[in-house]
């Protein structure tokens, strides 16, 4: 382990045409844009290695795909709602009336060498890039990787996240075909029961009743223009922020609060982090290869009135879809003649209450603990059993509603009934995420436990001993200073204890504070003291 | 989220006493801090790798790397080959799922050349110790922010921000005002018509037959045999020469015959049928997706896409799922030449419900 950079010992050689050219460029460069600087400062940086950290990464590559694959497709895609014949080479759908765009998207697949392919790719992209956001969102949850100083990447993380989701969403409906076209007829309907605005609401965005002919342009706007920009210059926010902040690392032999210990920027990560992108472009082509998605010749133009069954939005899109699914019959009331519909506000507002706590999470937390020091270790998630258990109830939660997108494709493959599904991942949804809680809190403990177990006595053997008075005993084998390490260096919390302030009193924001305080913290298990350690080997 | 720094909550435990932001070491909080903690046993001896012993075994992985950069150049003058040899032909269409897929791979082979041959040339070859750096905290040091303060003062002083109140308050009254127009100038996203009148009309009236969707040929009482189901649009929407997908999202019906003693109808809707033949709106009442699978022996009428089901022989009324509302009835007779029309346009509105829907 070398703790600074060993200085390269300059050896007297003629530098060759190659070095000569490179040494005029950046000089050129440097005397023009100071990059030397920037060279300096960032160039030997250190990132922590740990196949977690490799999540932001793909999403972070997977963007990059979709912003090239997307750039192909908008030469090609045109997104009017003319209505045109089809003369296209797909037989089945010739002489059909159709949009202009569902005639390009068709024209993209059929007609444009590698067509087929970029709108593969950029499909299957824009899937694996929500999904290793939200793998992203869950390690640096679970790590507790958004405490202070990361709150607000925390929170850039966070839209990112809701515009990968508009993203996905604009772009699942441009190609104007029956099943995207159903997608929009259900936002329409989710934005007509908005109390007040909604009817009015719709008609401006679809420009007319629905479905009209502005939204495939409008959403192409969004989608290849105001999204994207937004998108990158957040991208650029979070990735400035990571560098200031430095990453976070995992707890190990060495690894303090203070210091960064991994690869540097040039040459290991920038050779390892450039070679995964190389790997996450060619693992999405190749999937785009071999496998279809989205294969919207098969569903037809958009018309308000077939639709085939098993309808269901794109995998990220599921626990809007099923939030919808899972709300009781009769939940719409009409006062003074004005008419609510909780069957779509209550999806609605708990969806965006759910959002808004994802969102808000690290400031409760840090509110409830007191804590203002910077963290940069990476919590083990059963060392914070109640923030595990919380995450792991909204995941309960999450999947409870994703699930229900699924839930007459789940009640005929398993020939089950509609009913029957829905009540159970009402159940799920409803009744799971306290399950979940309380199961991964008793579980995140007795892991401490064990850890706890194993720092102080050792682990098993094997190794069975028979002792000369004849009793057997398993050997216990002591671990390493640096195994062990791991096991009991951890942050150790405990309740608040209500006082009552300089005027005398104790406020109400105090007491739920406390009470929250020993929600989090009366279940606790302490790491190992040096002291207990010894005592144990005497 | 407001914190312990309004100075109200001094007196509980540390870290919720009112900070003093130029101390730069922040509270803990509730965290426990014990003085005999383990202490941190420092970095583990450095492992050499095989290719840091052995230099054939090195010289073995430059090969390696050189030669996945290679397979990666072959790759891609595969992808070109591709091209060029997998034509789009017009009438195979598996013509385009060679190009797919040759074409593809042909790109998925230069592009995990390069990655896993990079990737392999950091772990095998480049230097493998793992460097050191120190973190310092984020906020700025002591000096700079007190640099920063001073920045904030001079402007201060110099503009006379806080000095020039009705200055100050005039802006920022102007600042608030100055977006109105950007809103105000969306309003002509859509014509100038009340969109609340529109949803509270159909192409439905008196007099209109009800014909086959897609084809526009009207329907006969007599061929609507017990049990089958029709897809109805109005007569004429075929026709229409604008408009024709907004008025079909409303006018969308589903015609079917049931046997009369099966059919249970409200005493005011007695007369909307004909002969056990009824017409109900195929737009759910619940985000108006068309109710279009239709079960034959229940008369259960089910939205594929959030699963409402309705009975039809039971004034169409919610028996699951997340709808409210029945789906509306269209009152239908039949003309002289015994065509299936409409009596008058549904009576209430179709489709999703809206804040001024029961007005």
């Amino acid at each position: 382990m070398s703790t600074a950079t060993e200085p390269v010992t300059p050896v007297a050689v003629a530098p060759s045409r190659g070095m000569r050219l490179t040494g005029w460029a950046a000089n050129y460069i440097d005397e023009r844009t100071s990059a030397s600087t920037a060279v300096k400062a960032l160039g030997r940086k250190i990132f922590p290695d740990h196949w977690s950290f490799m999540l932001g990464e793909v999403a972070l590559y997977s963007f990059v795909v979709i912003l090239l694959s997307g750039t192909f497709l908008t030469f090609f895609f045109d997104p009017s709602m003319t209505e045109v014949e089809y003369e296209g080479s797909y037989v089945p759908l010739q002489g059909i009336p159709m949009s202009v765009a569902y005639q390009s998207s068709l024209d993209i697949s059929f007609e444009v060498r590698g067509g087929l392919l970029m709108r593969q790719v950029h499909h299957w992209a824009a899937l694996l890039f929500l999904a290793a956001i939200g793998l992203h969102m869950m390690r640096v949850f679970f790590t507790g990787a958004f405490r202070k100083p990361r709150e607000l990447n925390w929170v850039i993380g966070f839209l990112l996240f809701v515009l990968a989701m508009a993203l996905g969403f604009t772009g699942y409906s441009l190609p104007d075909d029956l099943l995207s076209g159903n997608g929009l007829r259900i936002i329409d309907g989710m934005i007509k029961a908005v109390p007040l605005a909604g009817a009015w609401i719709s008609y401006l965005l679809f420009g007319n009743e629905f479905p009209g002919t502005d939204i495939i342009p409008r959403l192409y706007v969004l989608h290849i223009l105001l999204l994207p920009a937004i998108l990158v210059a957040l991208i650029g926010a979070h990735m400035v922020l990571l560098i200031v902040n430095k990453h976070t690392q995992f707890a190990g032999p060495g690894n303090t609060n203070d210091n960064v210990v991994g690869a540097p920027v040039m040459p290991v990560f920038a050779a390892k982090a450039g070679g995964f992108f190389f790997l996450v472009f060619g693992v999405i082509v190749l999937i785009a290869s071999l496998f279809t998605i989205n294969p919207i010749w098969n569903y037809g133009p958009y018309d308000p009135s077939p639709v085939s069954a098993g309808t269901q939005p794109d995998w990220y899109i599921g626990f809007a879809d099923g939030a919808l699914r899972l709300i009781p019959p009769g939940l719409e009331i009409v006062v003074f003649g004005y008419t609510v519909s909780f069957n779509v506000l209550i999806p609605l507002v708990g969806l965006l209450v759910f959002l808004a706590a994802a969102a808000l999470y690290p400031f409760l937390e840090a509110w409830v603990t007191g804590d203002k020091r910077e963290h940069h270790i990476a919590e083990r998630p059963r060392n914070n059993p109640t923030r595990t258990a919380i995450g792991a109830a909204g995941v309960t939660f999450y999947s409870g509603l994703w699930a229900a997108a699924s839930s007459d494709l789940i009640a005929t493959h398993f020939r089950l009934s509609i009913e029957g599904v829905i009540g159970a991942l009402q159940f799920v949804t409803v009744a799971g995420p306290f399950i979940a809680y309380f199961i991964t809190k008793r579980v995140c403990l007795a892991l401490m436990r064990r850890d706890r177990e194993i720092a102080l006595h050792g682990y098993e053997s094997g190794r069975i001993v028979r002792l000369p008075g004849g009793e057997y005993i398993e050997v216990h084998e002591q671990l390493d200073d640096y195994e062990r390490w791991k096991l009991v260096s951890f942050e150790e919390y405990q309740p608040i204890m209500i006082r009552p302030d300089s005027r005398g009193r104790i406020t109400a924001r105090q007491r739920m504070r406390a009470r929250l305080s020993r929600w989090f913290f009366e279940d606790r298990i302490s790491p190992v003291t040096q002291r207990e350690l010894e005592s144990q080997r005497h | 989220m407001a914190d312990g720094h309004d100075g109200t909550t001094s007196g509980e435990t540390a870290g919720t006493v009112v900070e003093s932001h130029a101390s730069t070491a922040p509270s803990s909080g509730v965290a426990v801090e014990r003085a005999d903690r383990i202490a941190n046993p420092g970095f583990r001896p450095e492992r050499l790798r095989v290719t840091d012993l052995d230099p054939a075994k090195e010289r073995q992985a430059e090969r390696t790397v050189s030669g996945l950069f290679l397979l990666s150049v072959a790759g891609s003058v595969l992808a070109v080959v591709a091209y060029v040899a997998f034509p789009i032909v017009e009438g195979e269409p598996n013509s385009i799922r060679l190009n797919n897929l040759f074409l593809g791979l042909g790109i998925t082979l230069g592009l995990l050349g390069i990655g896993i041959g990079a990737v392999h040339w950091s772990k095998a070859l480049m230097h493998g110790h793992e460097l050191v750096e120190e973190r310092h905290g984020t906020r700025g040091s002591d000096d700079t922010r007190a640099k920063a303060i001073e920045v904030f003062q001079a402007g201060n002083a110099e503009s006379g921000f806080t000095r020039r109140r009705l200055v100050r308050n005039t802006l920022i009254g102007a600042l608030v005002a100055t977006p109105i127009p950007a809103i105000a100038i969306f309003r002509d996203l859509a014509p100038a018509e009340d969109p609340v009148a529109l949803l509270k009309q159909t192409m439905w009236k008196e007099g209109v037959r009800l014909a086959r969707d897609p084809s526009g040929t009207p329907i006969k009482a007599s061929e609507v045999t017990i049990g089958s189901a029709f897809h109805v649009i109005p007569e004429g929407l075929s026709e229409l020469e604008s408009h024709k997908l907004e008025e079909k999202a409303k006018a969308a019906v589903l015609l079917m015959r049931l046997p009369l003693d099966r059919l249970n109808e409200r005493d005011d809707r007695k007369g909307w049928s004909y002969d056990g033949i009824v017409a109900y709106s195929k737009i759910c009442t619940h985000v108006g997706c068309p109710v279009a699978l239709y079960e034959q022996q229940t008369h259960h009428l089910l939205c594929p896409c959030h699963q409402s089901e309705f009975d039809v022989a039971n004034h169409a009324e919610v028996i699951f799922g997340p709808a409210a509302r029945p789906l509306p009835q269209l009152p239908i007779t039949v003309d002289e030449e015994g065509y299936l029309v409409a009596q008058s346009d549904f009576a209430e509105p179709v489709g999703p419900s809206f804040w001024e829907r029961a007005l």
